[in-house]
């Protein structure tokens, strides 16, 4: 089971090496709209220090949003899909594969990007570990709960918008408490309890949401 | 090792494609789907491999329900459909050992060209698919049934498909051998091809005459 998991891992990632390109649009949307804020809201430091984690989750979210179509997608067009319904190997391991792989390429340069982007606002020291801590804790969750949406629309038409329409609302939870515990820092009261239930939030998706993407993988390759 | 359909039927939509289908086949027989196009040979492949629910009946394997002891039943399945199921950035031999991995039987990287070399891909396995013919490809994803184990049930959709005079008669003679070692294929094809099965079934879909 574990040479299963592993071997989509690598195969995945071999994919997305040899397809730097689509790594970094993802990473470079990130940046970009980050970078429009201060343009669009001016450049008045204070209120930017308070804005900044919100608009630094609120990208994330779009940017992973943006990778989602190409968890499935490719696969799906060339068969692969099929073999991997078809393994002795339960699906949804073989979906947990898939979304790590693809949460190392498309959510943890986020996470890495996020302090430069940070400092650009001016954030104080703390809150920048705080902010990257809530990243390195939600984006994982962005990624399996979006891997449902994902499995769902495959093959639809339109289907990249109406992923957005069905991921989008599951992934306020974890806008609130990422966002969230940045300010909780810097009003004093710790950003303990925001980061235990995103951790919390980390662990139930992981147990629930590959078997729920399996499920949907089973129906749309019906 | 049996394989039985029972009252297997199929309907997309409201159209129903076929209903009322039985046959059961054991080690060593070579079965046909055929039928001229649209008559639901791949919609009757796929439900013989558990991707698709029948709409009604049930595929028995050993005598279990396949969709009960799905990875039971997986495990004795080699199923190649119509899309050639390999990736364009990857080369032949990555192809072919990740697959078997994804199908949970790791292969080493010798055995992974032993493969490609019986199906003569040995001089070019290690460029990327894409840079590959249509036929290439095609051999690059039948490489799987040289692979050392072999699972006992092979369920082929238009397997001769693209492949040159020399290709068929190379991937006849491996099903005949298949066959001979006590496996089952299933198969569509509308070439005319000549296996050494201990018996030779068709199955007829739709009208045999086109209208």
């Amino acid at each position: 089971m574990l040479a299963a998991l592993l071997a989509v891992v690598r195969r995945d990632l071999l994919l997305a090496l040899r397809r730097r390109s689509d790594m970094v649009t993802t990473a470079f949307f990130f940046i970009i709209v980050v970078s429009l804020f201060p343009l669009g809201v001016g450049a008045e430091p204070d209120l930017l220090r308070t804005l900044a984690p919100g608009i630094v989750w609120v990208s994330a979210l779009l940017a992973s949003m943006l990778a989602l179509g190409r968890l499935f997608a490719a696969d799906h067009a060339d068969g692969t899909l099929e073999q991997m319904l078809l393994s002795s190997e339960p699906l949804s391991v073989i979906v947990i594969g898939k979304v790590l792989a693809h949460w190392l390429v498309s959510g943890l340069p986020l996470v890495l990007l996020s302090p430069l982007l940070a400092i650009q606002f001016d954030l104080p020291g703390q809150s920048i570990a705080v902010l990257v801590a809530s990243l390195l804790l939600g984006t994982p969750v962005l990624s399996l709960i979006g891997a449902i949406g994902a499995a769902l629309t495959l093959g639809l038409r339109g289907g990249g918008a109406l992923v957005s329409l069905l991921v989008l609302p599951l992934y306020i939870p974890v806008l609130i408490f990422g966002a969230g515990a940045v300010g909780a820092e810097a009003s004093g009261i710790g950003a303990s309890s925001h980061l235990l239930l995103l951790g919390g939030g980390l662990a139930a998706a992981l147990v629930l949401t590959p078997w729920a993407t399996s499920t949907a993988l089973r129906i749309a390759l019906e | 090792m049996t394989l039985q359909g029972r009252q297997l039927a199929c309907s997309r939509g409201e159209r129903h494609l076929f209903t009322d289908i039985n046959f059961e086949i054991a080690g060593g027989d070579a079965l046909r789907i055929a039928g001229p196009n649209g008559a639901g040979k791949t919609s009757l492949l796929r439900l013989l491999c558990g991707l698709s629910y029948p709409a009604a009946g049930q595929v028995l394997w050993n005598g279990q329900d396949i969709r009960k002891h799905r990875e039971d039943y997986c495990a004795d399945l080699i199923y190649l459909g119509h899309a050639p199921a390999v990736k364009d950035d990857m080369a032949a031999w990555e192809n072919l050992q990740t697959s078997a991995s994804l199908a949970g039987r790791s292969i080493t990287r010798q055995a992974a060209w032993d493969a490609l070399d019986a199906v003569g891909l040995d001089e070019i396995g290690h460029l990327p698919v894409r840079m590959l013919s249509q036929g290439q490809k095609k051999r690059a994803a039948l490489a799987r049934l040289w692979l050392e184990e072999k699972p006992r049930l092979w369920i082929l959709d238009e397997p001769f498909t693209a492949l040159d005079v020399q290709a068929v008669e190379l991937l006849c003679r491996k099903m005949d051998a298949h066959l001979a070692g006590g496996g089952t294929v299933i198969y569509t094809t509308h070439q005319e091809i000549a296996l050494k099965a201990g018996r030779k079934l068709t199955l007829q879909l739709g009208d045999a005459l086109p209208c």
